[in-house]
């Protein structure tokens, strides 16, 4: 944390209205291809949290994060206007302010489109005094649990405490006052023994003038008066009236609606398209054909989706048009076996001694487990809004990338990154699908076709059928338990890797460890889905030590439990989660309790899994998760996304398959695309333990956890072990 | 051709093929966009709207089947000038049952109908009347427990203003 904190970076300016803006650069100079054009040298800085403090005394927080349902916009301004003893019920939050003021200086589009000239007015105040900026953009991608652990912790906190310590400084001197006397609480700095109280902008223009502190003294947790509570998120009201604003609910004068087709097999070229019969239908109708999709423009959306559909396409053919899903699991399986034959792997984790593994010991234990590819299915399909004209390119969507977006669509029209301007919305979902650049690369490209702004809407089909997919998979495991039944070796073999690197390693004592995996060549785009390798190494390790636990006619809970004891935060929330599940209480017949815990982007998240099965149906009645992230900054956001990852890794445990036919994906909607519903749905309660180790992510970490705690019960309630999801291709009467 | 429709109380004459589904109707030419495209086969009920107080799927009702009838958006649930939420818009803020929020339109025009039909659904009775609604942030168990709450400040006739 000192490294970034001495490399924080913060210029105050004044506005005309005298509100007093602060800009905080927490990675400045970041040299990443993405953003290096955007960085002329050293001496340039990349501003990415704002705080302005404005003449009514409210202050307003520009978040860099994208809000997609995990409610960060709440819980970062919360961490921020905690550290500086903002007056909460007057803090507002915005990823893009359209005050009047900000139009003059070309602020409005660069807070939108994360590209800032920076305004003059804090050029002036800063330079020279301060720093020297050029160019300032935002390139934070939303993902990887990040937001809290890294914007929040290192950004949030130190931008919220230099500000109260700037206004404290500038009210001691207006004061003739020394600074330890007086205090901030409630956007007001107070001076307890005169009594004296003023509002935080009387000392905005003095604060403007004040070299900010780069390494302010966060609060101690005793200190803390908002972080670790609930407030309402301030989102939330807008979405219980239909007025919140996602990239689909976009309206712009003139605007037309562009429905697309993209080649069912991936990747492959349009070679001819025959939209004769459009000619017989009456209205506005163009015909755009990109390299392996075509689009239809109309004067609505459901007019160009018709139209589309009279539209005779041919798409190139090629050999994976030969490929169907048993091919697939084929190649993985040949390809793992090369491997494995040519001891041809890449080592993710090797300790202790690992004997020759062609000598196959009498006491070792072996399964393999498969998973299929995923899609996301946000709730909101794919679109964007694009228009170009007087050399601009304006671009509406939700994203979690707006800044590749930004590089990416500046190079598909050939020019600069400036004159490309993306307006983040509310993401109707984003789990990792919306850090992809294709739908706004393909808006662009319609959109260059023609002078009017385009709504580019997807299909649910074109959503499901081109997606950026979770890799099916498999991975098989060989251990060698010693005299106590425990494993003594830990052999892990699968196909591709991702992020986060740790994600195949287990928390357990296992004294030899050999974790490799190998490459495959698979034509269907891989992509971030919620927990990414977590997602499927969670099912893989904590099936396998069940297993173990169950060959030993162990306790599952007893056996990781005595695997954890070097680890006493494992062994916490393992405690926890068995006390509040009621591990030990029997359950009648037919009812079957899991157990799985799993470490992802920095949280340890026990679940247990309790369900019954009458005749072949699942009846999942209860999920018991505990989670330990360190601390949880906002209470009632966190366990709500605890709650979410859970239903959203139920849905991929229980129906969650996408499979390739004739190299296309079969399965085209949420009929022949199953998601969990209401009545399917357990309770769930959760238990956080702030350990107050270092801070862990949110948004992902429940998601690994509740596939293997689920077959883990249903092994408990029927004797059968399902290695391979989704489970609803079992049959349970077998 | 020229079309006539009723949308919170108000009319509006329309030149639109009766085919097209009435979400685009809604969306697009009469302007509310709190009504959501999900599906467009009637499985998720993000397009949720009531026809004369019976919730329906907009994405898969044509125009001309609605001719002059009543229909209500999230836009029309209270009163308009109405300076209150709806119970159960007041009960979702207390339960916060919204993630990233796209579904909810579509799961309270659910969960208003349920409870213009029954004061005091069971368990149940709430699973069957919002199996239709799919929600990827998982908010089941929040829109489940939200219900329960509004039939509590329907009961209470507790409202809270719109701007609270």
């Amino acid at each position: 944390m000192r490294k970034l904190t001495r490399r924080a970076f913060i210029g105050t300016g004044l506005l005309a209205s005298g509100a007093l803006v602060i800009g905080v650069s927490i990675q400045p100079g970041n040299r990443s291809e993405k953003v290096a054009d955007l960085i002329a040298d050293a001496d340039e800085y990349v501003f990415n949290i704002w705080i302005k403090i404005s003449p009514d005394n409210t202050v307003t927080i520009i978040v860099p994060h994208a809000e997609m349902g995990q409610g960060v916009h709440t819980t970062l301004a919360l961490m921020l206007a905690d550290e500086m003893d903002a007056d909460w019920d007057k803090v507002i939050i915005s990823e893009a302010p359209a005050q009047e003021e900000y139009t003059n200086h070309m602020l409005l589009k660069g807070f939108v489109a994360r590209d800032i000239d920076f305004p003059n007015f804090l050029i002036n105040t800063v330079d020279g005094a301060f720093l020297k900026i050029g160019k300032i953009i935002n390139f934070q991608v939303t993902g990887g649990s990040a937001s809290i652990r890294f914007t929040g912790q290192l950004g949030m906190r130190i931008s919220g405490a230099s500000t109260r310590q700037l206004l404290i400084k500038a009210a001691a001197a207006q004061w003739q006052l020394p600074e330890k006397e007086l205090s901030a609480q409630k956007s007001f700095i107070h001076h307890e023994k005169s009594g004296k109280k003023e509002a935080f902008f009387t000392f905005a223009q003095a604060a403007a003038l004040l070299e900010p502190e780069t390494n302010p003294t966060l609060k101690s947790v005793d200190q803390y008066q908002l972080m670790g509570t609930s407030p309402p998120r301030k989102d939330l009201p807008l979405k219980v009236t239909g007025e919140a604003l996602y990239g689909m609910d976009i309206q712009l004068p003139g605007m037309k609606y562009a429905s697309i087709k993209a080649s069912p097999v991936f990747g492959c070229k349009v070679t001819s398209v025959d939209a004769s019969s459009l000619k017989k239908i009456k209205g506005f109708y163009q015909v755009v054909t990109l390299e392996n999709a075509v689009a239809v423009i109309a004067d609505g959306f459901w007019l160009a989706k018709q139209a589309l559909n009279k539209v005779v396409i041919k798409f190139e053919k090629n050999d994976a048009q030969n490929i169907h899903q048993k091919g697939v699991f084929e190649q993985l399986r040949y390809d793992l076996n090369q491997a494995e034959l040519n001891n041809d792997f890449n080592i993710d984790f090797k300790t202790g001694v690992i004997p020759d593994q062609k000598i196959k010991s009498k006491d070792q234990f072996e399964a393999t487990y498969r998973v299929p590819f995923l899609a996301h299915a946000t709730m909101e399909p794919m679109n964007c809004t694009a228009w170009i004209h007087d050399g601009i390119c304006e671009i509406w969507i939700g994203s979690q990338n707006p800044l590749g977006i930004k590089s990416e669509v500046a190079d598909l029209l050939d020019i600069e990154m400036k004159n490309v301007q993306v307006y983040n919305q509310y993401l109707g979902g984003g789990f990792g699908r919306r850090s992809e650049t294709d739908v706004a690369l393909q808006a662009a490209w319609i959109a260059r076709e023609t002078t009017h702004p385009i709504k580019l809407i997807w299909t649910r089909e074109e959503d499901i059928q081109h997606d950026f997919y979770r890799e099916a998979n498999l991975s098989q495991f060989k251990a060698v338990l010693n005299s106590q039944g425990k494993p003594s070796i830990w052999i892990n073999q699968f196909l591709f890797k991702h992020h986060p690197p740790e994600a195949s390693i287990p928390p357990y004592l296992i004294p030899n460890q050999l974790i490799q995996h190998t490459e495959s060549t698979l034509h269907v785009p891989w992509g971030n889905w919620r927990s990414v390798d977590h997602s499927m190494h969670g099912f893989f390790i904590e099936s396998f030590i069940d297993e173990l636990a169950h060959l030993q006619n162990e306790d599952p809970f007893e056996y990781r439990a005595s695997l954890l004891a070097h680890q006493p935060r494992f062994l916490k929330v393992l405690n926890k989660a068995a006390e509040k599940s009621s591990w030990h209480q029997s359950l009648p017949e037919n009812w079957g309790r899991g157990i799985a815990i799993h470490q992802s982007f920095g949280t340890i998240v026990a679940e247990v899994v309790e369900l019954r099965i009458i005749e072949d149906k699942i009846h999942i009645e209860r999920v018991v998760c505990v989670a330990d992230a360190g601390f949880a900054m906002h209470r009632d956001a966190f366990i709500a996304q605890m709650e979410s990852g859970i239903i959203y890794g139920l849905t991929a445990a229980l129906y969650g398959e996408i499979t390739i036919k004739n190299g296309a994906v079969e399965q085209h909607n949420f009929h022949d695309h199953k998601m969990l519903r209401m009545d399917e749905t357990p309770i769930i309660e959760t238990y956080i333990i702030n350990s107050h180790e270092k801070i862990g992510g949110a948004g992902e970490p429940s998601t690994p956890v509740i596939a293997p705690a689920l077959v883990n019960a249903i092994f408990n309630a029927t004797g059968k072990r399902i290695r391979t999801l989704p489970i609803q291709n079992f049959d349970l009467l077998s | 051709m020229i079309i006539s429709i009723k949308i919170n109380g108000i009319h509006h004459e329309l030149d639109s093929d009766p085919s097209t589904p009435l979400l685009w109707v809604i969306r697009e030419q009469i302007g509310l966009t709190g009504t959501k495209f999900g599906c467009g086969i009637a499985q998720c009920g993000a397009c949720t709207v009531h026809l004369n107080g019976i919730p329906i799927r907009s994405c898969t009702t044509p125009l001309g089947s609605v001719i002059d009838q009543e229909i209500t958006t999230i836009e029309g649930i209270t009163p308009p000038a109405s300076d209150v939420l709806h119970h159960v818009q007041q009960a979702w803020l207390e339960v916060q049952v919204p993630q990233c929020g796209y579904c909810q339109s579509g799961q309270i025009m659910a969960a208003v109908a349920l409870l213009n039909k029954n004061k005091n659904p069971n368990d149940d009775q709430i699973n069957t009347a919002m199996k239709g609604n799919i929600c990827r942030c998982g908010t089941y168990p929040r829109i489940k427990t939200g219900i329960k709450k509004a039939i509590q400040l329907m009961q209470a006739n507790i409202n809270s203003p719109k701007d609270a």
